[in-house]
């Protein structure tokens, strides 16, 4: 039986564009689930879920703590809390302290989810100005897991793409569009 | 697949625990769990779960270091100052109509939240006729929360929040700082009674007006959260109040049908009378 695995994925500064190019790329048949860690500001409620319902033919929904799991559909960390892959079938949020100064963490986000979905789960870091995400990504890595980073010399902030590369260096490095494409492939 | 050899160390280890210690988090949320154990592991500096959980059954001085990390004790006063606003504006009318009120924060941690209540009463009055209990599982949470001292360089941050929250009092009255901390009032636990309490574990111990357990339920899965929310259903008197965490809801309870939403973008909700 193969697993039916899912998608992660980290960005922060410039993280808006970077998604907009890949998240309405999906199809409306996409069929795993897609997990997003964005770094925001923890006192604000976040739009990113109304944005990209707009642009997107696959449902988008901000993480709620004990969510089931849905083929198919996008969900976004809230802000000032973590996102956890607890099953196959649910996920989690907690409000531990943060980790590297940012909570929802990239890093905490990856690890859960590789123990999770380990061979079968796709990673990918975005745009960024520091380096959470590269341990994660090393994890993901070391678990079988598919690991991609965004072309540092493409992305707005490359410091979060050159770290992960750094813990990570059997990462794939590919321009917005070739992980637009890979996307389609899984 | 993958580590599961982890997976069954992790429970065993948490079996441990509960059979010689009676602390149980075997329904906890499993990914923060293993997270926190793993950085436990480390930092005690154990090879496998395993070595711990031999260490953890011979060595009870391991006990509070562990639950230190199993116990997330992340805080402040008057979180979420849109709760609090909301408690003052729209909770606080109905139990004036009380002539004794309980009120219970469940999983007080170190203190942050029971402090904002009891100023909270205080500015709206209600403190002296409220018996506020305030419980938790760590005991040095509790005994921290008894000594109501919080480093200075939160307070900031606590006095914006309370503004924020509808404070028509200045923080500043209620502490006195001295070498980097600030200590609280003493008369603001005259009427609270701090206590050992599980949400997992125990059971009703007294007819409630308002119970407030943040950030709890989350560390739960639905099951236990479950659990925890038919305590708090029985322990509420007719239209007594519930208030949850930002991100924590009864949707997916099995006792959601006994509450009201009273105030829903605050988690806000109201015992039915039946
Ligand atoms: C993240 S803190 C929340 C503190 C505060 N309520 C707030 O919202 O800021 C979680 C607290 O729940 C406590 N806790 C964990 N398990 C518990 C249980 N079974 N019964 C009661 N309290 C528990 C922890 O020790 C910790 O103090």
């Amino acid at each position: 039986m193969s697993a039916p695995g899912a998608i992660v994925i980290g960005a922060s500064a410039g993280a808006l564009e970077a998604l907009s190019v890949l998240l309405p790329a999906l199809p409306a048949s996409f069929a795993s689930p897609v997990f997003v860690v964005v770094h925001l500001p923890p006192d604000r409620k976040s739009i990113l879920a109304e944005i990209f319902q707009a642009k997107c033919r696959i449902p988008v929904h901000e993480a709620e703590d004990k969510e089931p799991i849905m083929a198919g559909t996008i969900y976004f960390a809230p802000p000032n809390y973590h996102l956890l892959i607890e099953t196959e079938n649910s996920l989690a949020l907690s409000s531990d302290e943060p980790v590297r100064y940012s909570r929802p963490s990239i890093d905490v986000l990856f690890e859960s989810a590789a123990d999770t979905y380990g061979p079968a789960l796709t990673a990918i870091v975005l745009t960024g100005a520091n380096p959470d995400g590269a341990d994660g990504l090393r994890r993901i890595g070391l678990a079988g897991g598919t690991v991609l980073v965004q072309d540092p010399t493409e992305a707005m902030a490359p410091e979060m793409p050159l770290a992960a590369l750094a813990a990570c260096p059997t990462a794939q490095v590919l321009p917005l569009a070739g992980i637009a494409s890979f996307l389609l492939g899984v | 697949m993958h580590d599961k050899i982890e997976d069954i160390e992790i429970r065993l280890l948490l079996e441990a625990l509960f059979l010689k210690y009676h602390y149980d988090f075997r329904k906890y949320a499993a990914a923060s769990v293993k997270r926190r154990l793993r950085q436990a592991k480390e930092a005690m500096g154990f090879e496998t779960f395993s070595a711990m959980q031999e260490a953890l059954l011979h060595d009870a001085s391991m006990l509070p270091r562990l639950l230190g990390y199993l116990t997330v004790q992340v805080s402040e006063m008057f979180r979420d100052p849109s709760y609090f606003r909301a408690i003052r504006e729209k909770v606080v009318p109905h139990l004036r109509t009380y002539p004794s009120l309980r009120l219970w924060v469940a999983g007080c941690s170190e203190g942050e939240e029971l402090y904002s209540l009891v100023i909270l009463f205080r500015e709206e009055g209600l403190e002296d006729r409220t018996l506020f209990y305030a419980t938790d599982i760590n005991q040095d949470a509790l005994a921290r929360a008894e000594a109501g001292v919080f480093d200075l360089e939160r307070i900031q941050h606590f006095t914006e929040n309370h503004r924020q929250s509808g404070g028509h009092s200045s923080l500043s009255s209620y502490y006195s700082a001295a070498y980097g901390r600030a200590s609280f009032d003493k008369t603001l636990r005259k009427q609270v009674v701090f206590a050992d309490h599980s949400l997992v574990t125990d059971a009703v111990f007294a007819e409630m007006h308002l119970i407030s357990c943040r950030n709890v339920l989350i560390y739960f899965d639905r099951e236990l959260q479950d659990r925890a929310i038919g305590l708090f259903k029985d322990s509420l008197a007719r239209k007594g109040f519930l208030g949850l965490g930002a991100k924590e809801n009864l949707r997916f309870s099995g006792h959601a049908g006994a509450f009201l939403d009273f105030v829903r973008e605050e988690k806000i909700y109201q015992r039915r009378t039946e």
